[in-house]
């Protein structure tokens, strides 16, 4: 065996590694796994129900109906000379993108230890599969947003402008943030249980500081600093100024948000590395 | 020869008792030492993991330095008492967890089964399943289809195939995992203790196809069990676990004859070290062993049909010469039920005036009890005085054998016992 050094080894399992390690490729050869969980998602989402996929619009209607009864009705809040149920619409289908990526995320680690414990593959492969199979879900429920859409627009209610193709951006936005943050929040509760206290009540928190169910013109200004340190507002708001021409909108913040994005995924690539590896024995 | 697995010193240490306040300081303070560029302090305590030992240390090492090498086509089997470290291995090698020391360098794939069925999802059919649990083992979209009907065939689920597995009987759900796992194209195969469900059929088939692919494909298989007659058969190296370390290393035969010997040590101890025990100790049980009456061998475990000796090593505390001793053991199932007693009264045999006693003896001819683990309870009496008592005391393992010499046993859930029988049908003749 003189050549034992230089031989190459395909598999190397070490206990340590660099602080960011993530073997793409690996992915990539896994993508059939990928799609698999993707379909899995999707098609486990609806069974057994007689309506099936129906319930894909009916979900957000639902939740649209309540808004506009609530908020809109008896509270009064304003909804900025948009339709109201268009306001809504727009504001929950993203949200919903947002928060089902961040609900499942959070979890990866937690729900799939059954799993994990027994084989391995990526464990990134989770992750990523319920970004994608939740994009499919928003692009679905998108469809309903534009039927109702394309209603105001034809009747002159609304008064889109060319934002409307920063629309990629903000999925990706979105996607990115609620990921970096998921498994960022996944990692730290592996073993200390105390920040799963946090999630569910911190989720409802960050929806009333972000503009989905008011626009984010009615806030007064002495809160107004609680919306500009939010990442996901100004996704919110550019998507609705894009589509129906009024809210606000600002590149500054749009970058503050990618920035954002960036510096949360890195912090993601660092904690999902080192959880990874040993979360088998703390979980 | 191609070294296709080198494993290097692995070493793993876990952390005892809660995860709470207190782990969380030492957390902090690895992260401290870590900032520091000292090293780990807790890397150097952590002792040998001895359950039996209480200790205030929180650290202990379930692996210690193992290393070993294997070669295409070698067929390794992990041998130790529970807790000797074998599934942690297993799931280092698998990349399930990362060991704390030392390196593993493989070439070529590998494909662990330490569980069948992993990540199977109830509301998807038998089909839609195949897909997702042979993608989770890392097969290719077109390496399933290809293999799907070799797949299906070896289950026996043709017909449930477009049902979702939730509706499956649990002997159906454990054929379908194993057939995709079994399917699976990897270089190195970890196998855990799968072969511990199902019935004996199914087990029968599991092994033939461990063996068909480590013979026909050349593949490097590791495989964990506790039925050595199982590792007998398939294995051609074996390593030996004890507390997380590996003491003997080497060919299948060397290593199982090593591990029954220490194991045999570890049941002589125990039946001297029995406290719960009672009687006037004039004459007490010291030992006790299971020999092959044929041959005069110890041995591990029993196979149903087996001519066995069940010998009880005595000793004598009192200078006196007993005027009459009696013997009687009872045989107890897994669940606590008494299966038989056997004593020298029923039989009619009696002991009288008797000074020197080195065994006592019970000679079992083809051996009736079916597959399982059976505990014993022990007495002896002098001059119809209790003198030793232990109603929990050692147990011993029978293996599936061949009581009626036909090749056909009893499955463990369709009876306890074995019986000599003979079948006559009458039929009219017109």
């Amino acid at each position: 065996m003189k050549n034992e050094n230089e031989k190459k080894w395909s598999t190397i399992i070490r206990p340590k590694t660099q602080l960011i390690d993530i073997n793409l490729y690996e992915i990539w050869e896994y993508k059939d796994l990928v799609m698999i969980f993707v379909r899995r998602d999707i098609v486990s989402m609806n069974k057994q129900t007689v309506l099936g996929p129906l319930w894909f619009f009916l979900g957000p209607l639902f939740t649209v109906f309540t808004y506009v009864l609530v908020f809109s009705e008896i509270a009064n809040i304003s909804t900025d000379n948009i339709p109201a149920p268009l306001f809504y619409l727009g504001g929950t289908i993203l949200w919903n993108y947002f928060s089902a990526c961040f609900n499942g995320t959070s979890s990866t680690f937690l729900t799939n230890a059954s799993i994990f414990g027994k084989v391995y593959f990526p464990r990134l492969v989770v992750p990523i599969s319920l970004i994608i199979s939740n994009l499919i879900k928003f692009f679905i429920q998108l469809l309903l947003f534009l039927l109702f859409w394309s209603y105001y627009y034809l009747n002159g209610l609304i008064k889109p402008n060319s934002l409307i193709l920063s629309l990629p951006l903000l999925i990706l936005l979105m996607g990115g943030i609620a990921l970096g943050i998921g498994i960022l929040i996944s990692a730290l509760t592996t073993k200390y249980r105390d920040l799963t206290y946090f999630i569910s009540f911190g989720i409802t928190l960050l929806m009333y500081a972000t503009p989905v169910i008011y626009p984010m013109d009615s806030i007064p200004n002495k809160f107004r600093w609680l919306l500009e340190i939010n990442p996901i507002a100004p996704i919110i708001e550019t998507f609705r100024f894009g589509f129906t021409g009024s809210g606000s909108f600002s590149y500054i913040s749009l970058l503050y948000s990618f920035i954002f994005m960036v510096i949360i995924l890195f912090f993601f690539f660092f904690f999902f590395n080192k959880t990874e590896k040993t979360f088998m024995d703390t979980v | 020869m191609t070294v296709v697995l080198k494993v290097e010193k692995i070493s793993k240490q876990y952390r005892l008792g809660e995860v709470s306040r207190k782990s969380f300081i030492e957390d902090v303070k690895k992260i401290w030492y870590k900032i520091l560029k000292k090293d780990n302090p807790f890397l150097n305590i952590g002792e040998e993991n001895d359950k039996s030992k209480i200790s205030d240390c929180n650290y202990v090492w379930s692996l210690r330095d193992i290393s070993f090498e294997l070669n295409k086509g070698d067929v390794l089997g992990v041998i130790g008492l529970n807790g000797a470290g074998k599934s942690t291995l297993l799931k280092i090698l698998s990349r399930v967890t990362a060991p704390t020391l030392g390196s593993i360098k493989a070439n070529g794939r590998i494909a662990s089964l330490l569980e069948v069925g992993t990540g199977f999802h109830p509301e998807l059919t038998g089909k839609e399943n195949i897909f997702l649990n042979g993608a989770i083992l890392g097969m290719k979209k077109n390496e399933i289809n290809e293999k799907l009907n070799e797949i299906v065939e070896f289950a026996g689920i043709e017909k449930y195939i477009d049902t979702p597995v939730k509706r499956y009987s649990s002997g159906m759900y454990v054929r379908l995992a194993f057939a995709v796992a079994a399917h699976l194209e990897s270089d190195i195969l970890i196998v855990d203790e799968v072969l511990a469900v199902g019935d004996a059929d199914f087990q029968k088939k599991c092994l033939g196809k461990l063996k068909e692919i480590s013979n026909e494909n050349g593949r490097t298989i590791l495989f964990v069990s506790h039925n050595i007659a199982a590792i007998q058969q398939l294995c051609n190296k074996g390593i030996l676990l004890e507390n997380g370390k590996l003491i003997f290393s080497g060919d299948i035969k060397e290593v199982v004859s090593h591990y029954t010997e220490s194991h045999k040590i570890e049941t002589q101890t125990k039946l001297s070290e029995i406290i719960k025990r009672s009687g006037t100790k004039e004459l007490v049980f010291t030992d006790f062993f299971l020999i092959d009456t044929n041959s005069n061998e110890k041995l591990l475990f029993i196979v149903s049909g087996q001519d066995v000796t069940f010998r009880f090593i005595l000793n004598k505390c009192s200078k006196e010469t007993f005027k009459s001793v009696f013997f009687g053991i009872g045989i107890n199932d897994n669940y606590e039920n008494r299966i038989i007693h056997l004593d020298n009264d029923l039989i009619g045999v009696n002991f009288e005036n008797i000074n020197n006693i080195e065994y006592v003896d019970f000679i079992v001819p083809n051996l009736s009890l079916v597959e399982g683990f059976y505990s014993l309870a022990i007495i002896c009496k002098v001059n119809l005085e209790i003198s030793d008592w232990i109603q929990l005391g050692v147990g011993f393992e029978v293996q599936n054998g061949d009581y009626y010499k036909t090749g056909k046993s009893i499955d463990k859930t369709a009876g306890k016992v074995y019986l000599p029988f003979n079948i006559k049908l009458k039929t009219n003749e017109i």
